[in-house]
């Protein structure tokens, strides 16, 4: 299939080795099993046939679904097909993409392979899954898919990308070592207070502790081989990041897509001037109710400096940072654990909070991106005269909290960040064409709001 | 205050308010005949009857919760935003522009029927804004769903 040019209304197949990388693991495994079992020569004959049964009704079942899954690019639609049983027949408008990720598997990497994955708004069932094309097919794809998003020819050629940031391996582990610490430094103080406390008892938590210390293992792996290599460019077509050890994944958010950044400092991290970012993309009410709605958090940075994160920021949402002010004195009496760090501030263009106890949360939230602007008054905030508003993006718990102003100050700051978010919504030029869903009362359009309007960009 | 001009401040339905004072008098009205009864079998008469009207009595400070929650609840139709603040406690304000909703959703249960109200409930893509009206007369749910349809449609923004 890779000598045959993306382009044209041809459906394509995916690559024939895919079924061999998708069961590749699962038959690994009952391979290992059965020459385990044959060692130990235990197996009577049917309890071979069992055992060898199970790896050839995967692999069967794999096969079958390499044969049945079809796919092709339509103009503005990338249109998935699959199932034998159940036909599953899925059509992903190009202009709704919130991201696209190349992910490369251990097993697929060593083969050349590549999984193209397309995440639309709301839930994880609307994307959209090539497992497994060629690497140059999966990145050719990419390209035509981004160009068409950003509504060119999708024959233009990828755009160069510029690097931003490259993580240093060393601060990676430093860092994970770091915040695993905490935890250990816990497990420590609750060991000398058991040790203190009944001694008889060392030897047995002294096992527990052991127990905890080996299980920390895998998550530091997971993290470090998850985030090793961690590069994030910057293209005309999206923000791109590329991380990973062994199975290495490229994902590309479309600029404009990203409702909120959010720089996290861990305790632990502050001395060294730390901090990581995280970037909140669209999670829509899709088929579930609003509530139920998803939000795609991202790591933008795993470990980096202030100053690093800080210019990452202003590059993802090309803002620069407003002028941030304290709550009044009085609030301290209220939010006693987290006076120290609370701040808010908003110009024209985003708003800006930070909170937090012992991690220090700084979100930046384009007022672009607003849904909805709440004041919320308490009422012990009451009696001080205190209130805090919120300024809510999509998705759950993508907000920006201006907590504890001054009463007559939040009451303006509402109607100010109501109206400085509809003057943003309309400087961004909106080139949008309706994507057919009628929105308002019915059923069917409650079902399907993913989004009306194709992107603002 | 931007759009001041022909928005007024209006309110849910009276009917709201007799609808949750039913409610409040009947869950009341039982819990006292079931605890006067209760206690009234398990000592004296006596004691039963000062159990049930100690619960009527909690049915009456429950009324005055509710009524000043029902007389909280307003919404303002703004040129370019709902404006719907709710709460005696805790009291809440929401902006939800008009080109921000998702979709509007109107829902009457078997009470609110009986009484010829229902729920307005508006959605964006952020789980966290709440507007919601209740007790509107059916005539002025349909007009407020309509015409928040119609906004919404006329100023739609992308996510």
């Amino acid at each position: 299939m890779s000598d045959e040019p993306l382009a044209g209304e041809t459906w394509h197949r995916l690559h024939p080795l895919s079924p061999v990388v998708r069961s590749g693991r699962g038959l690994l495994a009952v391979l290992a099993l059965v020459a385990f079992s044959a060692s130990q020569g235990l197996g009577s004959g049917g309890s071979h046939v069992y055992e060898i049964a199970v790896p050839v009704a995967a692999a069967v079942a794999a096969v079958v679904n390499w044969l049945v899954t079809r796919w092709r690019l339509d103009g503005p639609t990338l249109r998935i097909e699959t199932g034998l049983l159940r036909r599953d027949s899925r059509q992903l408008p190009v202009a709704r993409i919130q991201a696209v990720d190349v992910a490369r598997p251990f097993l697929a990497r060593a083969l050349g392979l590549a999984e193209l994955r397309v995440r639309l708004a709301g839930s994880s069932h609307a994307d959209g899954r090539l497992a497994y094309l060629p690497e140059q097919a999966a990145l050719e794809l990419r390209a035509r898919l981004l160009a068409a998003h950003h509504g060119l020819d999708p024959a233009t050629p990828e755009p160069a990308e510029r690097v931003l940031v490259t993580v240093p391996n060393g601060r990676l582990v430093g860092s994970v070592v770091l915040s695993s610490a905490s935890l250990v430094i816990l497990l420590m103080i609750a060991e000398v207070v058991v040790a203190l406390e009944v001694p008889q008892a060392l030897a047995a938590s002294g096992g527990t502790l052991a127990v905890w210390l080996i299980a920390l293992g895998p998550l530091v792996w997971r993290r470090l081989a998850s985030q090793y290599g961690f590069t994030v460019a910057e293209s005309p077509d999206g923000i791109r990041i590329r991380r990973g050890l062994l199975s290495t994944v490229a994902e590309t958010i479309p600029g404009r897509r990203v409702q909120a950044v959010r720089m996290v400092e861990p305790l632990l991290w502050r001395p060294l001037g730390w901090c990581r970012l995280e970037i909140d993309v669209a999670g829509s009410p899709g088929r579930d109710r609003a509530d139920g709605s998803r939000r795609m958090r991202m790591t933008l940075l795993p470990v980096g400096g202030q100053d690093v994160g800080r210019q990452l920021m202003r590059t993802v949402l090309g803002a620069s940072e407003p002028a941030l002010r304290r709550p009044p004195r009085r609030a301290r009496g209220k939010a006693p654990l987290s006076y120290h760090f609370l701040a808010s501030g908003h110009d024209a263009a985003t708003a800006m909070a930070v909170t937090g106890r012992l991690r220090r949360f700084t979100t930046w939230l384009p007022l672009e991106k607003t849904q909805s602007v709440r004041l919320v008054e308490g009422p012990v905030q009451r009696r001080l005269g205190l209130a805090t508003v919120h300024v809510d993006a999509a998705g759950r718990d993508v907000r920006a909290e201006f907590r504890d102003r001054p009463g007559d100050e939040a009451r303006r700051l509402v109607d100010e960040l109501a109206m400085l978010s509809r003057s943003a919504r309309q400087r961004v030029p909106e080139t949008g064409v309706r994507t057919g869903h009628e929105h308002g009362i019915s059923p069917a359009a409650g079902q399907q709001p993913a989004e009306r309007v194709s992107p603002p960009d | 205050m931007s759009g001041s001009a022909g928005s007024v401040t209006k309110s849910p339905s009276p009917r709201l308010w007799h609808m949750r004072r039913a409610e409040v008098a009947v869950v009341a009205g039982l819990l006292a005949a079931l605890a006067g009864v209760g206690a009234a079998l398990l000592s004296s008469a006596l004691t039963g009857a000062a159990v049930a009207v100690a619960v009527a009595l909690g049915g009456l400070v429950a009324l005055w919760f509710v009524r000043n929650r029902f007389r909280a609840w307003t919404y303002q139709e703004r040129d370019e935003d709902l404006l719907v603040s709710r709460g005696v406690l805790i009291r809440r304000l929401s902006v939800v522009p008009y080109g921000r909703m998702q979709f509007v959703d109107v829902t009457a249960g078997p009470v609110e029927r009986a009484y010829r109200l229902a729920t307005l409930k508006l959605h964006t893509a952020a789980a966290a804004s709440d507007a919601r009206i209740p007790g509107l007369e059916r005539d002025e749910a349909a007009r407020l769903r309509d015409r928040l349809a119609a906004l919404g449609e006329a100023k739609a923004a992308g996510l």
